[in-house]
C-alpha cells in the first residue's frame, strides 16, 4: 500500500501542485511555483525514508508472529520466510504445558491490582497536591519529586533488603505493594487537577459535601482522560516490568511471565534454542499490551510525553 | 476568623490523609530501602540474616575501595570493564537514539505527507512492548544463522556470530584501517594501564555483541523520542518558518537558525532521559548475554544485581549501585550546564525575582 504511494504519487500528483493555488498542498508550507520539482522530489525521498523504517519497525514483529507458527527445523532453515511452512501449533501446546499459563495469571492479577491501587492512590495524592491547601503541601510535593529523580536500577538491591526484612520477600504482596505508587503518576494527576476550574468544588463544597465527597463524585468523574492515561501507562508498566519481579521473588510459583519467560533463554526449559517457542512466548505476551495500545492510543502519546520513560 | 481556621484545620487534615498511603508506599519502598542500602554499602554482610545484626562488621569505606583501588583485584577489573562497556553504550545510545527521533519527528512533520498517524504508530509501537519480548526476537533476529546474517548472505557479506563475538568494535576498526594488529596489540597500549585494564582495554569500543544491544535499544527508544520532537515542533507555528523562507533563508537556514533552537528545550529533555536511562541498562543484558561474551556486555546495574544475588557480596555490590548514582547524577548535571541557555537563565531569573516580590507583596497585605 504504501510501496505504491511512493511510486505513484510524485509523478502523477506533484508536478502540477505548485501551479494550483487553492489545492490542499499549496496551503502547506513551501510550496512556491519555483521549487515544485525539488518539493516532488523530497515528496518522494521522504516516503523513501517512511517506508524503510517501517519495514525496520514491523518486520522483526512479522518474524516473530510467523516464527511462532513454524517447526524449529523450518525456523532455523528459512529465517527470512514469512510463510510457516508447515504450519504448526506446536509452541503455544507446548507452552500450555509448561509453567506459561501460571506465569500468565501472575501477570495478570499483578496488572489489575497495582493498577487498581496506582489509579486510586495517585489521583488522591495528585487532588490533594493541586486542590487541598494544607500545611507541609509544598514539602511533600518536593519529596515526591526527589523520588522521581532515584533513578529505579539503584533500587534493586534496597527492595530485596526492604522486602526481607518486612517479611513479604517471596510473597504475592511483595510483588503487587511496592509497585502501588508511581511518582510519575501523581505529577500527571496533579497537573490535571489544577487544569479543571476551582468553581465546580466551590459549588459542591457550599452545597455540603466533605472534601472526600467532592473528590470522588464531583472532580473525578471530571478526570476521565487523566485517569485512562493513568491507567494506561500503570498497566504497560506493570505488565512489562521485569527487575522488581526478579528481586522480590525466587519461588517459581510466582513468576509472572516478565520473569518466567526470560528463564526460556536460559534454557531452564531445555529450550534455549527453541525459537518457535520463544516467539509464541513473545508473541503472548506483547498481544495484551498491544490490544491496549491500538485502543487508547491517543491516551496513551499524550502520557508518553509528559510521564515516565523505559530505558 | 475563627471559623476560616477550623477550614484550615480540616483541609490540612484531608490533605495529609489523601497524600498519606502515596507517602507510605514511597517512604517504604524507596526512602528506607536507599537507607538500608546505604549501610549495607559499609558492611560486609553476605545476605544471610538481617544487615543489622551485631555479627555485621561494618568495614567503612573498603567495599568502595574494592572498586578503585589496587587490592579490588577481579572485582576492581570487573566493575572497570561495566563501566567502560557502559560509557561505550552511552555514547552510541544517546546520539543514535535522538538523531534518528529528530529525523523521523521532522520528516513526519511535512505536511504534504498523508499517512502520518500510520508511521507515528509503527515506529512508537515498539516502545510500549516488554523489552523482554523484544530481546527474545532480536536473539532470533541476530542468532549465528538468523535473519540478519542471511540478510547479509544474499549481499555477499559473511556475518558475525553476534553474541558470542567479543571483539571490540574499535580494535577491528583499527586493525581494518592498519593501525594495529587485534591479535598482537602494540605493545604502548596493551603494557601500561588504569585502574585495573589497560589501555588496550579501554580502548576496545562496543564489542560485536553489545552493539547488538546497542541496536535493539534505538530501535526500541526512537518512536517515543519522536513523539516528543513531533509535539514540539506542532508548537512551532508554520507562519514562523514560511516568514524566514519569505526573506529568503533556504531550508537548510530555516532548520539551523528557526527550527533548531525552537527544539532546544525538548532537545535537554530527550537527551537527559537518554543519559538517565542508557546508564541503567538492566533488562537486555539479564535476557540475552547475561554479561558475556567475555564480560564485554557487563554494565554496573547487572554486575551489582550479580554481585548481590549470585556472588553474594552484599556490600560491593551496594556499593556499586551509588558510584552508579553517582555517575548519573554527574552526567545528567553536567549535560544540563552543556545545554544551558543563557538567555533562558537570565529570564529564569527575572520571573523568580518577580515571583518573590508579589510574593512578599500578597504576604505583606495579608499581614
Amino acid at each position: 500500500m504504501t510501496t505504491q504511494k511512493t511510486t505513484t504519487e510524485p509523478t502523477t500528483d506533484e508536478p502540477t501542485t505548485g501551479r494550483r493555488s487553492t489545492g490542499r498542498r499549496s496551503t502547506g508550507r513551501s510550496t512556491k511555483p519555483m521549487i515544485g520539482d525539488r518539493s516532488a522530489l523530497l515528496l518522494f525521498l521522504g516516503y523513501a525514508v517512511l517506508v524503510f523504517f517501517s519495514f525496520v519497525y514491523l518486520y522483526p514483529f512479522l518474524v516473530q508472529l510467523t516464527t511462532a507458527f513454524k517447526t524449529n527445523t523450518d525456523a532455523v532453515a528459512n529465517p527470512l520466510s514469512l510463510v510457516a511452512d508447515p504450519f504448526t501449533t506446536a509452541a503455544f501446546r507446548e507452552l500450555a504445558e509448561r509453567d506459561f499459563p501460571l506465569w500468565f495469571t501472575n501477570s495478570v492479577v499483578v496488572t489489575l491490582l497495582v493498577t487498581a491501587g496506582r489509579v486510586f492512590l495517585c489521583s488522591l495524592a495528585g487532588y490533594a497536591l493541586a486542590r487541598i491547601k494544607f500545611r507541609g503541601r509544598s514539602a511533600v510535593f518536593t519529596a515526591i519529586l526527589a523520588v522521581m529523580a532515584v533513578p529505579g536500577v539503584i533500587l534493586l538491591i534496597p527492595k530485596f533488603l526492604v522486602l526481607r526484612y518486612l517479611g513479604i520477600y517471596d510473597t504475592y504482596p511483595a510483588l503487587v505493594l511496592p509497585l502501588l505508587v508511581d511518582a510519575a503518576g501523581v505529577f500527571i494527576m496533579k497537573q490535571f487537577f489544577e487544569s479543571i476550574p476551582e468553581s465546580i468544588e466551590e459549588a459542591a463544597r457550599i452545597d455540603g459535601a466533605g472534601t472526600f465527597r467532592t473528590f470522588w463524585s464531583v472532580v473525578l468523574p471530571m478526570a476521565r482522560p487523566a485517569l485512562i492515561t493513568i491507567t494506561i501507562l500503570s498497566f504497560q508498566g506493570s505488565w512489562n516490568e521485569l527487575p522488581h519481579f526478579i528481586v522480590a521473588s525466587q519461588d517459581s510459583d510466582l513468576f509472572t511471565l516478565t520473569k518466567g519467560v526470560a528463564t526460556l533463554t536460559s534454557g531452564q526449559l531445555g529450550s534455549g534454542s527453541q525459537y518457535p517457542i520463544t516467539m509464541a512466548a513473545a508473541l503472548l505476551m506483547t498481544i495484551p499490551v498491544a490490544i491496549v495500545f491500538f485502543v487508547f492510543q491517543k491516551y496513551l502519546v499524550r502520557g508518553g510525553t509528559s510521564g515516565a520513560v523505559k530505558g | 476568623m475563627s471559623n476560616a481556621g477550623s477550614i484550615r484545620g480540616g483541609q490540612t487534615r484531608a490533605g495529609w490523609l489523601f497524600v498519606l498511603p502515596t507517602l507510605v508506599v514511597l517512604g517504604l519502598f524507596l526512602a528506607v530501602p536507599v537507607v538500608m542500602a546505604l549501610w549495607v554499602s559499609f558492611t560486609d554482610w553476605n545476605g544471610r540474616g538481617s544487615p543489622f545484626a551485631s555479627g555485621v562488621g561494618f568495614v567503612g569505606t573498603d567495599n568502595y575501595r574494592e572498586l578503585f583501588g589496587e587490592q579490588g583485584g577481579l572485582t576492581r577489573a570487573d566493575f572497570m570493564t561495566s563501566l567502560r562497556n557502559n560509557f561505550y553504550y552511552v555514547l552510541l545510545v544517546v546520539p543514535l537514539q535522538t538523531v534518528f527521533a529528530l529525523f523521523l519527528a521532522l520528516v513526519l512533520n511535512q505536511q504534504m505527507l498523508k499517512a502520518v498517524g500510520f508511521f507515528r504508530t509503527a515506529f512508537y509501537f515498539p516502545s510500549v512492548v516488554s523489552s523482554v519480548a523484544i530481546s527474545l526476537v532480536f536473539l532470533f533476529l541476530f542468532s549465528g544463522g538468523g535473519v540478519v546474517n542471511s540478510m547479509l548472505e544474499t549481499i555477499g557479506v559473511d556475518g558475525p556470530t553476534w553474541f558470542n563475538d567479543s571483539r571490540g568494535l574499535l580494535h577491528v576498526v583499527g586493525d581494518g584501517l592498519g593501525l594495529w594488529n587485534a591479535a598482537d596489540p602494540p605493545s604502548a597500549l596493551a603494557g601500561g594501564g588504569l585502574l585495573g585494564l589497560t589501555w588496550w582495554q579501554w580502548l576496545s569500543g562496543p564489542s560485536v555483541a553489545l552493539s547488538v544491544i546497542i541496536m535493539l535499544v534505538v530501535w526500541t527508544t526512537t518512536g517515543t523520542f519522536m513523539l516528543m520532537f513531533i509535539a514540539a515542533l506542532q508548537d512551532l507555528p508554520v507562519e514562523v518558518e514560511e516568514a524566514a523562507r519569505i526573506d529568503g533563508a533556504g531550508r537548510w537556514g530555516v532548520f539551523r537558525n528557526v527550527t533548531l533552537p525552537h527544539l532546544r528545550p525538548t532537545m535537554l529533555l530527550v537527551t537527559t532521559l537518554g543519559l538517565i536511562g542508557t546508564w541503567q541498562v538492566f533488562d537486555q543484558v539479564y535476557v540475552m548475554t547475561q554479561g558475556g561474551p567475555s564480560k564485554t556486555t557487563l554494565t554496573p546495574a547487572f554486575l551489582s544485581y550479580f554481585y548481590a544475588f549470585e556472588n553474594q557480596k552484599w556490600g560491593v555490590a551496594a556499593a556499586m549501585a551509588f558510584i552508579l548514582f553517582l555517575i548519573i547524577f554527574a552526567s545528567a548535571t553536567l549535560q544540563r550546564w552543556l545545554f544551558r541557555d543563557k538567555d533562558a537563565i537570565e529570564l529564569k531569573r527575572q520571573e523568580r525575582r518577580t515571583k518573590k516580590a508579589r510574593a512578599r507583596a500578597v504576604a505583606g497585605g495579608a499581614a
